[in-house]
């Protein structure tokens, strides 16, 4: 899980260009959206292509983000419970 | 400034037909334009519905009389279709007896050429004719060639707004004296690019879009053109010519609120339809039809309903989106609607709302569903796009 | 009818144009057949959360814009209007690769978001909170221009008070490569050239944003009002003279009313003849080019705009822009004129105030 956390947070500054944030100072259960690390509905829609490409879980409805990407968190656990890759 | 500028020809070519005639006939017979798509090449094929016009680019050439080796792309072979009919229909013979403009919108312009030879173009030097063809810009270039225009030409893209604000900027510049005829309106085909960029957005619909249902799922891409001749009183008089209708109000606003989506409670829409008031100087009890933007989005058809219940103080007139018939047709939406609204105006009828079954609950707001016949002197339609831009558009009969 | 006072100005270029003295220092561009716009420090302008997905157009825009309107001393506009010729075209390519790389799968919206053309537009409303009119023109050669005869139109008929206006166009590499292909770019071997007496074909291919804030109001920081715009879609050869003289009588200025003509040539032997025409009309007037500085794109005009307003400022004409060696005691008029390959053809008039 540790490892998994690790990587998501390493995807995640990648795919959303968050060169100011590192690895390091990333908390686990730092709110995504909104206050914390203050993403909003356009990443939410490249967190859901990360998700259907690199772990194979399809989402179809943007709503069904909300939950899961809370946090580093919540989405490790989602992605290793319905992982198909 | 607060002239109205007169509306003395249109064309038009949809999903729904290749002529002002035949727009009209399906508007009135409920015959929608969506279908699966037969032009385009893409993988999403089986998934998505469209309003696409069922002609090849051949068949679009030969309608024109190009040559076989021309260099148009599809963008600009409907522009150049629809702006023929509205000359032809605003009777004019030689576009250059007067001062006369050209105002074009586009979103994709030559896009489709571009995506089909992106890399082919390394390969094969007999594709490279179509290279200059890419840029928005030459496909307004291509049709004022078409039709010998040599005076004023430019080119609005602000999205799905786009037409209106060809539109406004046309009669900006007839009021103010710079222009006497000013052909306006809007070209986009459909393309692999807007059909996966709506896709990443997740806004496409599977089935055929429901505006203003509350189980709507999303929009169906469509492709058209449409453009209206616009002129000032003097020509209208030296010439006698009949106007259709008149533009007599029109209004701009940003929402500021997200570069794809609409604030909750419609601020930008609320802005645009003010202005267009004030400028037309008209009340909104004055209005007899909304020809909604109403792409069938969660987002649009919720905040447009809000912004029109607010500046209609909860009393809307019939209201109505088109785009179940059409698809959303991105720059050139406003133009088709423009000529949907001079169609509402002359025949005196309210165009239904296709597939509308279960009000939103967010609010109680009905759309007309059947076609319905009633005295029309003033019609409003919006256009939203992208960036927050917000736009409307008054017209009025021409008595 | 209002007056348009041009109070701001903003421009990122080849040039050093930011934070540096009028043209103090400067480079050809005509050795490398595309050159690129000196990127400044963005951190101090835009924050890292918005900078983050920001194209180079956009940024570029945001920047120049943000110029503007503190050298205007104005906190908000009432209206932006930009001019692109082609947008955000990095993102539109990397877009497009991506559908074409990955047969239309595992696509992200970001880049097609900021391929739209009016997203610099879009995000400067977005960053001012700014609600009023938004417009976008891509007309080739005359998007800028078009977005100056409509702002000046807001002022004239007061519809806006003060006006943000720009042009933006960057550089990407499908399209530098397909325009080599097209022959619109000069060859590597036609390098280095002269861009006054071109003997190839083609242009050198640049980049760059400027941003002009319009008013009705004259401010310490005006540089000129903006007196007059004309755009005409194709001229013949043999119109160019006549095109000019009726600009001039609707006007109702002379011929030797105007103290500099700023021409936009661009070295291409095939085309630079219509500046020639120009050129050749006002043959007792001092003249000046620039597109050997900044090189040659839709918005390119827009570096010939913020340079002949720092000149009627300073009231001095850099000799690195000279097209000839007559001089005038006083620069209070000036005419620019642009065209790209025939096309898109445009008179910008200013007068110092």
């Amino acid at each position: 899980m540790e490892a998994l956390k690790q990587e998501l947070k390493e995807k995640i500054i990648a795919a959303l260009n968050l060169e100011h944030i590192s690895v390091e100072e990333f908390d686990d259960n730092e709110t995504l959206f909104g206050d914390g690390i203050g993403l909003d509905s356009i990443d939410a829609l490249e967190l859901i292509v990360l998700l259907d490409k690199d772990y194979g879980i399809k989402l179809t409805d943007p709503k069904e983000g909300k939950t899961i990407f809370q946090s580093v968190e919540t989405m490790a656990n989602y992605i290793s419970a319905n992982r198909t890759k | 400034m607060n002239k109205r500028v007169a509306i003395t020809g249109m064309g038009i070519i949809s999903s729904i037909g290749n002529s002002v005639e035949e727009n009209f006939q399906s508007l009135i017979n409920g015959k929608t334009g969506i279908s699966t798509i037969e032009n385009l090449e893409t993988i999403h094929k089986e998934v998505i519905m469209v309003g696409e016009i069922k002609l090849t680019n051949q068949q679009l050439a030969k309608q024109l009389n190009l040559s076989e080796d021309n260099n148009f792309s599809r963008t600009t072979l409907l522009g150049a279709i629809a702006v023929r009919e509205a000359l032809e229909n605003a009777n004019v013979k030689d576009i250059n007896d007067c001062r006369s403009g050209f105002i074009s919108a586009t979103s994709v312009g030559g896009m489709d050429l571009n995506e089909k030879y992106f890399y082919e173009y390394y390969n094969d030097e007999s594709l490279h004719k179509y290279i200059n063809s890419h840029d928005a810009g030459d496909s307004s270039h291509q049709i004022a060639d078409y039709i010998g225009l040599k005076g004023m030409v430019t080119t609005v893209s602000t999205a799905c707004s786009s037409a209106a604000n060809a539109i406004m900027l046309g009669c900006r510049l007839i009021q103010s004296g710079q222009l006497d005829r000013v052909i306006v309106g809007g070209t986009d085909a459909l393309a692999k690019f807007t059909i996966n960029g709506f896709k990443t957005l997740m806004i496409l619909s599977d089935t055929y879009n429901t505006p203003f249902d509350n189980d709507r799922k999303g929009l169906n891409l469509g492709e058209a053109a449409a453009f209206l001749v616009l002129e000032s009183d003097e020509i209208v008089q030296k010439n006698n010519k009949k106007v259709l209708a008149y533009v007599s109000g029109f209004g701009n606003a940003n929402d500021a609120f997200h570069q794809t989506a609409s604030s909750e409670n419609g601020e930008g829409a609320f802005l645009a339809m003010q202005k267009a008031f004030k400028l037309a100087d008209l009340k909104p009890e004055d209005i007899n039809y909304i020809n909604a933007h109403g792409t069938a989005t969660p987002n649009n058809d919720l905040s447009e309903g809000r912004a029109i219940l607010r500046i209609f103080n909860n009393k809307v007139p019939d209201f109505s989106s088109t785009k179940a018939f059409t698809g959303h047709t991105l720059a050139a939406a406003a133009a088709i609607e423009a000529v949907y609204s001079v169609l509402a105006l002359q025949h005196n009828l309210v165009f239904p709302n296709m597939n509308f079954k279960k009000p939103m609950e967010e609010f109680n707001l009905i759309p007309q569903t059947i076609l319905k016949e009633k005295n029309i002197n003033h019609v409003l339609s919006n256009s939203f796009g992208f960036g927050g831009n917000c736009s409307t558009v008054i017209f009025s009969k021409s008595e | 009818m209002k007056k348009s006072f041009i109070n701001g100005v903003g421009c990122i270029s080849v040039q050093k144009t930011v934070d540096a003295a009028f043209l103090a220092e400067v480079e050809l561009t005509t050795k490398e057949s595309v050159v690129f716009a000196k990127q400044p420090s963005y951190v101090e302008v835009i924050s890292p959360s918005f900078i983050r997905r920001m194209a180079k157009g956009v940024k570029m825009g945001i920047f120049t814009s943000t110029q503007a309107l503190k050298e205007a001393n104005l906190a908000m506009p009432d209206a932006i209007i930009t001019g692109t010729g082609l947008g955000c075209l990095e993102d539109s390519e990397k877009f497009l690769k991506a559908i074409l790389d990955n047969n239309e799968q595992f696509l992200t919206p970001t880049s097609f978001i900021q391929s739209t053309h009016n997203t610099v537009a879009g995000q400067i409303a977005l960053g001012l909170q700014c609600k009023g009119y938004n417009f976008t023109y891509v007309n080739g050669a005359v998007s800028l221009e078009t977005a100056l005869l409509d702002a000046k139109l807001q002022i004239e008929t007061e519809e806006a008070h003060s006006v943000l206006v720009g042009g933006i166009d960057e550089t990407a590499q499908h399209n530098i490569d397909v325009q080599r292909m097209a022959g619109n770019i000069k060859k590597q071997e036609d390098l280095p050239c002269s861009i006054l007496e071109p003997t190839t074909k083609g242009m050198i291919l640049g980049e760059g944003a400027s941003f002009f804030v319009l008013e009705e109001q004259q401010k310490e920081s005006s540089y000129a009002t903006l007196d007059a715009i004309s755009i005409q879609n194709s001229l013949e050869l043999n119109e160019v003279e006549q095109y000019v003289k009726t600009f001039l009588n609707n006007n109702k200025i002379s011929l030797n009313d105007i103290d500099l003509v700023v021409l936009g040539n661009n070295g291409d032997v095939e085309f630079d003849v219509y500046f020639n025409q120009v050129s050749h009309f006002f043959n007792q007037t001092p003249q000046a080019y620039f597109k050997h500085l900044s090189g040659e794109f839709y918005t390119a005009s827009g570096f010939g705009l913020w340079m002949a307003l720092n000149i009627l400022k300073e009231q001095t004409v850099p000799a690195c822009v000279k097209m000839n060696s007559i001089e005038r005691e006083m620069y209070q008029t000036v005419l620019l004129y642009n065209q790209y390959r025939g096309k898109d053809h445009s008179l910008t008039l200013l007068k110092k105030c």
